[in-house]
């Protein structure tokens, strides 16, 4: 089957910034493609260049199979955007905004409703968008961008500045529209939404794909000891450092932490030891993909 | 071109624009608060003076007085009369008696009292001439220059309707453009089939609506309230309003091009508009302007609504009157659309 999107080699230059720097990916079609990395990464331009916003300066994109820049006639109604602003019309309610929308696609009337009901804003349909709340107006722009059944969705940032519970019903309607085979790239400095909705994540930073892979591979990869927190008084320092398969042993934030480089041995034998009372385990996460990559803590 | 999108775009407009009470007061009652403000305070008065003159007594010289130029008013006392010449609140006293006619005037109104004076010596010279009852040699035709000046709300009807479609139609343009820009919805809108003369075209049609709704108001209100009479070929304010329309759409589009935040837009708008309505003639006659104000104006788009809508609605003058202006309006549209939809002037986003 035909990659959706093929990337080659994309470079864009603003001034003396570098935005984006030798940049090549290529998603499958039905895959859900994101784009990790901190604000000023070069996602947001990346994105644009791959959905027409913009020009590069050079390399080649390839979306479903034409190139998106200049502005495609024939390739529009295909694609499903949701920009990083919610760019909604103002004064007109969430019913007339996707009205608008798929009126302009030719998409019969009946349509409307039924994304509605999709995002969950029924009860809103007759509230004006400026009176919405964040995720409702996300979910809206989102309605907005899936209305004419794109086969590729474009989102940039869409759980940006949400709370946590408006954010994760975010991630249940990506993967309900995602659920029918539409393609999807979205950017995220979110590490866990990342991890959460992703079956490929590329990182991103100083305009450049550092690593690119599905999450548990990036963090396969990557040989870091797995944690293990215990309440601090179960053992001292000194003791768990003897322990078979702990490389080394701390107490940080109220918790004495091990590194174990053999988490199986390590486990027995503090099962052995009756120590299981309160126990943490944790692998290593995209944080310390990106710290690794980088050299520098993961800030969003 | 696509009629079903740009229907679409025009029905969102409209409806946002319904919905927006500054942008309804500002295009449609304030111009009219306008209108009736003063058209209530100047009234339905001639705008041509009449001199007032006090009359004692009577005979072919007092009673020949040309109504049309003064105002008389006859008085039995003489010395009362005299007295309010004195104190300057009449600029003339006129005495006729027998065949003395006395012309006292007051130094403090020498304009007037000189107007009265001759308008005396005139019915004078008249009666003389028919009392040695000889036929005239000389004939004077009087053309009264005046006869071409305006009743208040005839030049107020058609100067501030002008001003309210160039209000309208810059602030729409200006306006939504900035929005749209700021907002991103421009930069969505290009990700949709929706194509750039799409979206002009459903902005033009509702500003043109907006202006075809003006003209029906001021026309109903000037009319029904003050009693305006429409010269026949009125209807034909209809298409210099919309040649006007499009000349101001075109500014729009050059300030939302250049302006960042709609605040600037606003002020910008403002700046043009203002100066160019004094200028124009929108609020008071340019006739007693001098030249240099009258050849400046003529640069601007306004002043040609104004005469526009002026020759057609009070002025008497046949349809064909406001092709000229109509010319000119088109003109100024086109070049202004061209620079203001060029590359580097229309932008999509900020960036």
């Amino acid at each position: 089957m035909a990659a959706a999107i093929d990337v080659r080699d994309l470079r864009k230059r603003y001034g003396d910034l570098h935005a984006v720097d030798g940049v090549s990916f290529s998603v499958e079609q039905g895959e859900m493609f994101g784009i990790l990395g901190p604000n000023g990464a070069g996602k947001t331009t990346t994105l644009e260049i791959t959905e027409g916003l913009r020009p590069a300066d050079s390399g080649s994109v390839s979306l479903l199979g034409l190139p998106p820049w200049p502005r495609n006639p024939v390739l529009l109604p295909r694609i499903g955007v949701q920009l990083q602003a919610t760019a909604l019309l103002e004064r007109l309610t969430a019913r007339e905004q996707l009205q608008v929308f798929a009126g302009l696609y030719g998409v019969e009337e009946a349509r409307v409703s039924e994304v509605l009901e999709i995002v969950g804003l029924t009860d809103k349909a007759e509230t004006r968008a400026e009176k919405l709340s964040g995720g409702q107006a996300q979910r809206l722009s989102i309605a907005c961008a899936v209305a004419h059944r794109p086969e590729v969705l474009f989102l940039d940032e869409p759980t940006a500045g949400l709370d946590p519970q408006a954010r994760r019903n975010l991630w249940d309607l990506v993967r309900e529209i995602r659920g029918n085979g539409t393609t999807v790239v979205l950017t995220t400095h979110y590490l866990e939404e990342a991890e959460a909705l992703c079956d490929r994540v590329a990182i991103m930073d100083h305009g450049k794909i550092l690593a690119m892979d599905t999450p548990a591979a990036l963090v396969r990869g990557l040989d870091v000891p797995v944690k293990i927190s215990l309440p601090p008084d179960a053992l001292s320092v000194a003791e768990a450092e003897t322990l078979p398969g702990v490389s080394a042993a701390r107490v940080a934030a109220g918790a004495l932490v091990l590194e174990a480089d053999n988490p199986a041995a390590a486990l027995t034998s503090l099962a052995e030891n009756g120590k299981l009372d309160g126990i943490q385990v944790s692998g290593a996460t995209l944080e310390d993909v990106f710290l690794s990559l980088t050299g520098r803590e993961y800030r969003a | 071109m696509n009629g079903g999108r740009i229907r679409q775009m025009l029905r969102a407009q409209t409806r946002a624009f319904l919905r927006d009470k500054t942008a309804l007061f500002f295009t449609f009652l304030f111009p009219l608060m306008f209108l009736i403000v003063f058209g209530g305070l100047l009234g339905n008065a001639d705008s041509r003076s009449k001199t007032s003159v006090l009359v004692v007594g009577h005979g072919a010289v007092v009673d020949g007085l040309p109504k049309a130029a003064l105002d008389i008013e006859h008085v039995s006392d003489p010395a009362k009369a005299l007295k309010r010449v004195r104190d300057g609140s009449v600029p003339a006293l006129i005495e006729q008696n027998g065949d003395v006619v006395v012309v006292r005037y007051s130094a403090t109104r020498q304009v007037e009292s000189a107007t009265v004076q001759g308008i005396v010596q005139a019915v004078a010279g008249q009666q003389n001439q028919i009392a040695s009852g000889e036929a005239p040699r000389y004939s004077v035709e009087p053309e009264q220059v005046e006869d071409t000046s305006l009743k208040a709300i005839e030049f107020l009807t058609p100067g501030l309707l002008a001003w309210a479609i160039s209000v309208g139609a810059v602030f729409g343009a200006a306006l939504t453009l900035v929005t749209w820009r700021d907002k991103g919805i421009l930069r969505r809108l290009r990700l949709s089939p929706l194509t750039i003369g799409e979206i002009g075209a459903a902005r033009v049609t509702l500003s043109l609506g907006i202006a075809a709704v003006q003209v029906l108001m001021f026309i109903g209100v000037a009319v029904g309230l003050f009693g305006l009479h429409l010269n026949g070929s009125w209807w034909m304010a209809i298409p210099v309003a919309i040649a006007g329309t499009l000349a101001f759409i075109a500014i729009g589009l050059l300030v939302g091009a250049f302006s960042k935040t709609v605040e600037a837009a606003s002020a910008v708008s403002n700046l043009i508009v203002l100066p160019m309505a004094f200028l124009s003639g929108s609020f008071f006659p340019l006739d007693n302007a001098p030249g240099w104000v009258k050849t400046v104006a003529d640069l601007f788009p306004l002043k040609h609504i104004v005469n526009g809508l002026t020759d057609v609605m009070v002025r008497g003058k046949g349809w064909t009157a406001a092709l000229p202006e109509i010319g000119i309006l088109l003109a100024f549209a086109a070049v202004l659309l061209a620079v203001a939809t060029r590359h580097r002037v229309f932008r999509w986003d900020e960036a």
